[in-house]
């Protein structure tokens, strides 16, 4: 049953590369959470992160054991139970941060809206695998993934998520431009949404209107989402070249920065490690990423490729969407840093993903 | 079950049909070049923020100049309903420092002792609870300095290193104790308040309402919190402001109250404990809600020493309970009301029917009294109201059954929270069979029910519940919820909230029923029988009715208790419900008054006093303890 070239396929460079930035991760979140007078329950989350990359250690060699062509069967059964557990989490889910987030189950709060994101990549996988095309799809075919997409985005919106939604959509939209839109309906669809959006804003409240243009602008909210972005880019910037050293950030010690753990830990990256640590993070993101897309070349059916590509994409936006923001060149939206920000939903999910690419290499060469 | 495939021609015309995957490869090589170039604008970005502008940001970071300071709003002020203003801010200096700036920490310390007045101990100890992570947060020192210490500091402000005097807004009640259960205090925010939804965006120092008006509309009076973006020198003085949100102003409350007529109500109450109401009947607009004894809600504000707060929950009397709201009380002969309306609504009576009265009522083996020992005679439903005959409710309620008076009782909106915007309201109890069977596991006894029927055993009422009933029997019958604020305007005038009256049941009576009820309330005052001839004022026809609430029936009361062998807690509580002019009503007012023995002497006058001053300003008469009317028309019931 198991094949003894499984093991001899298997993708030994992405497993380092995988650890490698796990390690970078934690002992980026061990100062995030050590440097200043934290409270020991925020010290604690870097215990927490470590339990979690056991689990997420243990989710990723079940992703890669069991070969990645039985998902295309089980996807319809994955796609209905991450939609059950979205609409848990809006009827009972635990509150945090004004949001509803969180499925208690236990001893463990899990965020279902992480794994929906895999979710989305494996039924589109699904879709584009089956229906075949040549010209690339049209707008009718193109109807079914929509409305695959739009169930979640609608449920995570409810939380309300927005950055969840964006990247989900962000996601389904690489794969649909991989998999190739007919280029009249490409056309269509780009200049109907160019319109579509004057006439929302017309009819959004003022309050709406606003917090898309802070979202858009973070200089608009000087006391918020503004002061953020200064103190993040003074956090990276006084970093220079060679950084101020491992625990010795003091926007980060001092609580400038916000939320230091989670979405702004580049920041504290950046400044504690310098231009060098931050080349260094962010190459090892570019190693990770070209070795996804090297496994989506390497495979030959359609479903395999497709899931490479959302894998591949889904890692990238997150990437460019978090550092962006905490540089200042994107909206501010929180969106966790892979691998490195406090989060067990996140991590696990990670850890799913590169098992997937690993389960994808090692039977490149296998048909079944 | 897994087949090999060599490397070679076949990979390319296997499974994916005409397509050839290389249509794919080239995509994958399309997007690894569109990834380079983002990781490339990325990497660029972060050369220039740490290679180019690096020095910059670095000397940034080491003064942490730039903060954001709060600029905090000015909570919407309260108004009565002819806008006479009741409550507002005044300007208070608060003096705190900011650790990390403190250079030299103890001789900053010390300095600042002296202009406060306290002891560099006490200022370490403020210093060392909040010592931690918030280096650059500052740590409140004092509030409410007074101005010559301010003026002291700000002269040596340079010597200060850390020491920050801002001016925040602080709470004022104008009219210190008028209304101030119903206007309610503000106070600090508490750890648990904090960490609750409700509370969201509020942070640990912000002060919020805690009881009444200012707690119940706490999101229109708190306005919104502005900021500015500062850059600070190494001492920690602003030298440019960066951005600046103001503050908005929270929005200004119209009460229904009118001042003047609690301000009557409340001198009236001056050595009592008990409670005045008064309300328009046609709209449930409350007029005076008093309650005795009162407090100054300034206190709470300016930081309460211990002792004062001991003076304010030790004292039997509960200063901080709202009378007219929290409290409930058994309603006595007020509760008449109810017994008439339902054997006249049951049919049992009529306004023919007469009872005789021989002084008591033979039941089981007991006799049931009637207050007047030697009998009222033969008395028809009018006679019983006007003189509170307990005989002929008796007969009443034994034929009614206590479900039946149960079933009354509710509809008339006792036993349940009258819907009034305060979240303290009690509900009260309206028993049955069922409840005494739920709770105590005993069978209803046909004595209960008598006791019932005239107000007593385990009824009990808020003083707020009777207004409102009494309103609806003077409005024809419509139960309205009693509304305590007006209008609400924002600070620019623009109304954001009118109140309008809502309708929340009625009285289970027909208009004929309404009429005999009326016509009985009416002889109450206007009768020379009638328990409260003493109510009665000339050119002004007032309605209403007494009552004496037995306090050994007190469940819970631990007054009788505290204070044991003094007289007067074993004193009833006397009731007084009344509407002026009888005709046409314009107020509602109810009166209570712990332990003031009869509803006759001790509530009445209280009302009439309230009722003249609304309807007849100009004639205000100051009311006297010692009223000369007889005290044989007093009622005088006991339950042996």
């Amino acid at each position: 049953m198991f094949d003894r070239r499984l093991a001899q396929n298997f993708d030994w460079g992405l497993l380092g590369l995988t650890l490698t930035i796990a390690v970078v991760g934690l002992v980026t979140l061990y100062s995030a959470v050590n440097a200043g007078d934290q409270t020991a329950a925020e010290r604690a989350l870097f215990v927490k992160q470590l339990i979690w990359y056991g689990a997420g250690f243990v989710a990723m060699v079940f992703s890669f054991l069991i070969s990645y062509k039985h998902l295309d069967r089980l996807a319809p059964v994955i796609y209905i139970g991450t939609i059950l557990l979205l609409l848990a989490v809006l009827w009972t889910g635990k509150i945090g941060g004004g949001a509803r987030r969180w499925l208690i189950l236990g001893p463990i709060s899990i965020q279902p809206s992480e794994i929906a994101k895999i979710m989305v990549i494996i039924i589109l996988a699904r879709y584009y695998s089956r229906v075949p095309t040549t010209n690339g799809y049209n707008l009718r075919e193109l109807l079914n993934p929509f409305l695959l997409l739009v169930v979640p985005c609608i449920l995570v919106l409810n939380q309300p998520d927005l950055g969840t939604a964006i990247h989900m959509a962000l996601i389904a939209g690489a794969i649909t431009v991989f998999v190739k839109i007919e280029r009249r309906s490409f056309i269509t669809l780009v200049s109907s949404l160019a319109l579509a959006g004057p006439v929302v804003w017309f009819f959004l409240k003022e309050y709406q209107k606003r917090r898309i243009l802070t979202f858009l602008n973070p200089d608009r909210d000087p006391l918020g989402a503004g002061y953020h972005i200064i103190q993040s880019k003074i956090a990276i910037g006084s970093g220079m070249i060679s950084g101020k050293g491992f625990l010795k950030g003091t926007q980060n010690a001092l609580s400038f920065l916000p939320e230091q753990h989670t979405d702004f830990i580049f920041s504290v990256l950046a400044e504690e490690w310098g231009f060098i640590g931050g080349f260094f993070v962010l190459m090892l993101f570019a190693l990770l990423l070209v070795r996804g897309l090297h496994v989506a070349f390497g495979c030959r059916d359609l479903f395999g490729m497709t899931i490479c590509v959302g894998i591949t994409a889904m890692i990238f936006w997150q990437v460019v969407i978090n550092i962006g923001m905490v540089m200042g060149l994107m909206p501010v939206v929180g969106v966790p840093l892979p691998f490195v920000s406090y989060g067990g939903s996140s991590i696990v999910t990670m850890m799913i993903c590169m098992g997937l690419l690993m389960n994808v290499r090692m039977r490149r060469f296998l048909f079944d | 079950m897994f087949k090999d495939f060599k490397i070679g021609k076949l990979r390319f015309e296997s499974f994916l049909h005409s397509l050839g995957p290389d249509v794919y490869k080239q995509r994958i090589v399309g997007i690894m070049f569109i990834v380079l170039a983002s990781f490339l604008v990325l990497l660029g970005r972060l050369f220039y923020l740490q290679v180019l502008q690096g020095q910059n940001y670095f000397k940034l970071s080491e003064v942490n100049s730039i903060r954001l300071e709060d600029v905090a709003p000015t909570r919407g002020l309260i108004l009565d309903r002819h806008g006479e203003l009741l409550v507002d801010n005044r300007p208070a200096f608060e003096v705190s420092i900011v650790l990390k700036e403190a250079r030299s920490l103890m001789q900053t310390i010390e300095e600042m002792a002296q202009y406060l007045d306290t002891s560099p101990d006490e200022i370490m100890d403020k210093v060392k609870a909040k010592r931690g992570r918030q280096q650059y947060n500052p740590v409140l020192l004092k509030q409410d300095v007074d101005r010559n210490a301010v003026g002291a500091i700000e002269a040596h402000i340079y010597d200060l290193p850390g020491i920050h005097v801002n001016v925040r807004p602080t709470r004022h009640y104008v009219q210190k104790s008028l209304a101030a259960h119903l206007i309610g205090y503000l106070s600090e925010i508490s750890q648990t308040e904090l960490a609750s939804e409700k509370y969201r965006g509020y942070r640990a120092g912000d002060f919020i309402g805690k009881v009444g008006i200012e707690k119940q509309f706490e999101p229109y009076l708190k306005g919104t919190r502005g900021g500015r973006q500062v850059e600070v020198n190494a001492v920690g003085q602003v030298v440019r402001v960066l951005k600046t949100v103001p503050a908005e102003p929270g929005h200004n409350i119209y009460l229904t109250i009118d001042a003047s007529l609690q301000r009557v109500a409340e001198s009236l109450l001056e050595g009592k404990a008990g409670a005045v109401l008064a309300m328009v009947p046609q709209t449930g607009e409350v007029l005076a809600l008093a309650s005795s004894p009162s407090y100054d809600s300034n206190v709470f504000v300016c930081g309460m020493t211990h002792e004062c707060w001991q003076g304010l929950t030790a004292n039997p009397f509960r200063p901080l309970e709202n009378k007219a709201v929290d409290a409930v009380y058994p309603p006595a002969s007020v509760y008449k009301i109810v017994t008439a309306m339902a054997g006249l609504g049951e049919g049992i009576i009529d306004e023919n029917l007469t009872v005789t009265c021989t002084g008591g009522y033979p039941f089981g083996n007991r006799t049931f009294r009637c207050w007047k020992k030697w009998g009222h005679g033969k008395v028809d439903v009018y006679r019983a109201i006007a003189e509170s005959c307990d005989v002929y409710f008796y007969e009443v309620g034994q034929q009614l059954g206590v479900d039946r008076l149960a079933w009354y009782a509710s509809a008339c909106g006792l036993g349940t929270p009258t819907g009034i915007e305060l979240d303290s309201e009690a509900k009260g109890l309206v028993p049955t069979a069922a409840w005494k069977k739920r709770r105590t596991g005993e069978s209803w006894q046909g004595g209960e029910t008598l006791a019932i029927a005239i107000g007593q055993g385990y009824n009990l009422v808020t003083p707020l519940q009777t207004l409102v009933m009494t309103a609806a029997v003077a409005n024809g019958g419509n139960l309205l919820k009693p509304l305590v604020v007006k209008e609400i305007k924002s600070a620019e005038e623009k109304v954001l909230f009118q109140s309008k009256p809502t309708q929340v049941g009625r009285l289970p009576a027909s208009d004929s029923i309404l009429d005999v009820i009326r016509k009985g309330l009416f002889k109450v005052v206007n009768e020379r029988k009638g328990t409260a001839h003493i109510a009665h004022i000339d050119g002004i026809e007032v309605s209403g009715k007494t009552g004496t609430a037995q306090v050994v029936s007190r469940k819970g009361n631990q007054q009788a208790m505290d204070e044991d062998g003094r007289p007067l807690h074993l004193k009833a509580h006397a009731w007084f419900v009344a509407y002026a002019p009888s005709k046409s009503p314009e107020i509602a007012v109810t009166v209570i008054i712990e332990h003031g023995e009869h509803g006759s002497s001790a509530a009445a006058p209280i009302a009439r006093e309230v009722i003249r001053h609304y309807l007849a300003p100009s004639e205000v008469l100051p009311v006297s303890d010692e009223e000369n009317g007889s005290p044989g028309q007093g009622e005088q019931r006991t339950l042996h």
